[in-house]
């Protein structure tokens, strides 16, 4: 297989006596979308921090097209190419939808009316053509969800880290976004996902990591992964596998 | 050119004032209005345009109205040099505080508190130091010469501190319809988000430091050569610092007109309390504490977010539908 897009090696946290991410180690392959998946506290967002520059680790080293990105600042990475989302939505209160988006486009448009223009296609391709001029405090979480997602495909992405876009959303909203995520990557977008709504992120990714208490403990293609015995035992808890050892066969 | 047209209008009908009035108290009155008006510009486009709430930009004022008489004074400057050495300096100043605050991850309250900091140094060290004067401050010599940057006439000196607004207003309107502006914006509603998308929000405040420190120290160079006196109170004192932050926050922090509103409101209410009440020691700053309770409680975007409220209200819903499509 061709050198992965993003690596991550042997990556460690800790928190005074917390080791959040314990020499984690995984790789995201260019054009797919692999899933991080994990029960709660098991580190993702932390994992996803220091990806994106937001955390440092303890040790360990993030590798983007073959080159050491460690420790670099987040904007030097949206620079590179890399984007994330927020887990808890951030967008800037005071501003319109579009302007929102706007901020993400001038990254790689420096005059106002090229990245308006490229604001205002984002924001169509992911379905807020409506509610360009409303405030963006007026939206919905479904609303915010996909104007986080447009923010970050505005700085035109090569890597997409995206932190539980699905969360909070009815089975309708996550119908009405999944199909939007997979155009991405058809595109050319490579996307991480981190990712609670289990279904989802199943029919989405192409292949998956389960971190467990700061450590990969499996991968695989969804279906593998779902059938994995540790995967099992991390959700549900020791000896869950055993019992449900007739149905995993 | 769009959002030109308000600033031509607003500055062609401030300039023909002096065509029509010829007191020299209320001329006077307008010289300092607009001079609290360019100190609290500076100050919006770091605080309003950039959320970064400075208490002490009185260490820019001072600095320019310092450089302006001492360069003059000790070092036979040229006053015209010498006024824009100072915003140079001004400027520098800025950059320095704002290299040292902002690497350091200094925001909030916190970094309130570091420019009070920084400015309260500055009054102590130019109370003090024999360049500045110490207590007696600098005065400059009395050179009514155009060469000099002294004027005979009260409405040239009104002119010239216009013509300095006017940028400041420009420069104002410019931020809104920049990338430079559009990121800072970004910074002060989270700075998380904005470093997300590409924003190196270090980099973006500390040249809004620079740009705001320029301003308001512009006003400081132009306080010098009207009143042709400085010491440290005036200089680096609390009052300006206040002044600065108070006109924007009333007027409407982030907004082009903001503290030329605000700075027109809070002098205008200052006068009249002087009228009704005498010159009572401290009565403007009653008044200033007055007016800013009403606006935080009943105009939290100030007086120009309040006439907005008010002309959407006017607005037919009809018409409002139809602008959101």
């Amino acid at each position: 297989m061709a050198e992965p897009l993003l690596s991550v090696d042997r990556v460690s946290c800790r928190f005074g006596g917390l080791l959040a991410v314990n020499a984690a180690s995984f790789t995201v392959a260019a054009g797919r979308i692999t899933g991080l998946i994990g029960p709660n506290g098991a580190g993702k967002t932390t994992l996803f921090a220091i990806i994106s520059g937001f955390q440092r680790p303890s040790s360990g080293t993030v590798r983007y097209r073959g080159e050491i990105v460690t420790g670099l600042p987040p904007y030097e990475l949206a620079r590179r190419g890399i984007a994330r989302t927020f887990q808890i939505v951030q967008p800037f209160t005071g501003l319109s939808v579009l302007e929102n988006i706007l901020v993400g486009a001038h990254l790689r448009h420096r005059t106002r009316s090229d990245a308006l223009a490229a604001a205002d296609l984002v924001g169509r391709e992911v379905g807020l053509a409506d509610l360009l001029d409303r405030p963006a405090d007026t939206l919905t979480v479904a609303g915010r969800k996909r104007l986080e997602l447009a923010r970050a495909l505005a700085t035109e992405p090569q890597l997409l880290l995206l932190d539980e876009v699905l969360a909070g959303l009815n089975p309708t909203e996550i119908h009405e976004i999944a199909p939007i995520i997979r155009r991405l990557c058809e595109r050319g977008i490579s996307i991480l996902m981190i990712e609670h709504v289990m279904q989802a992120v199943m029919s989405l990714s192409q292949h998956v990591f389960v971190l467990a208490e700061g450590c990969i403990i499996a991968e695989g293609t969804p279906a593998q992964v779902a059938a994995d015995r540790t995967v099992v035992e991390a959700y549900l808890g020791h000896g869950a596998a055993k019992k449900l050892g007739v149905a995993l066969g | 050119m769009r959002g030109l047209a308000p600033i031509a209008v607003v500055v062609a009908v401030l300039a023909a004032v002096p065509l029509v009035v010829q007191s020299n108290t209320t001329l006077n009155f307008l010289v300092v209005t607009l001079l609290i008006a360019l100190a609290g510009q500076g100050w919006n486009i770091l605080g309003g345009y950039g959320g970064q709430y400075s208490f002490g930009h009185a260490a820019f004022f001072g600095t320019g109205a310092y450089a302006t008489a001492i360069l003059q004074v000790r070092y036979g400057m040229n006053a015209w040099l010498a006024f824009g050495a100072g915003i140079v300096l001004g400027a520098a100043v800025g950059a320095v505080i704002g290299a040292w605050t902002f690497r350091a991850g200094i925001k909030g309250s916190y970094f309130a508190l570091v420019s009070l900091a920084f400015a309260e140094v500055l009054r102590i060290l130019a109370s003090v130091a024999p360049i500045t004067g110490a207590g007696v401050g600098t005065l400059v010599k009395l050179d009514l010469r155009v060469e000099a940057l002294q004027f005979e006439s009260r409405a040239v000196f009104y002119w010239v501190i216009l013509a300095l607004v006017a940028i400041s207003l420009l420069v104002a309107q410019r931020l809104e319809r920049t990338r430079f502006g559009t990121w800072l914006i970004a910074v002060r509603e989270n700075e998380d988000a904005a470093k997300a998308l590409g924003v190196n929000a270090t980099q973006v405040k500390l040249g809004a430091m620079v740009i705001s420190a320029a301003i308001t120290a512009a006003a400081g160079c132009f306080y010098t050569q009207y009143f042709l006196f400085v010491d440290s109170g005036i200089a680096f004192g609390t009052r300006m610092s206040i002044e600065a932050l108070l006109t924007p926050i009333i007027g409407g922090a982030g907004t082009v007109f903001g503290p030329l509103l605000g700075a027109l409101v809070v002098q205008a209410l200052g006068e009249g309390a002087k009228l009704v009440a005498g010159d009572a020691p401290g009565l403007s700053l009653i008044v200033y504490g007055c007016v800013l309770i009403l606006v935080i409680a009943f105009a939290p975007r100030g007086l120009i977010g309040l006439i907005d409220t008010a002309r959407r209200r006017v607005t037919p819903p009809a018409k409002r539908e139809a602008t959101h499509g």
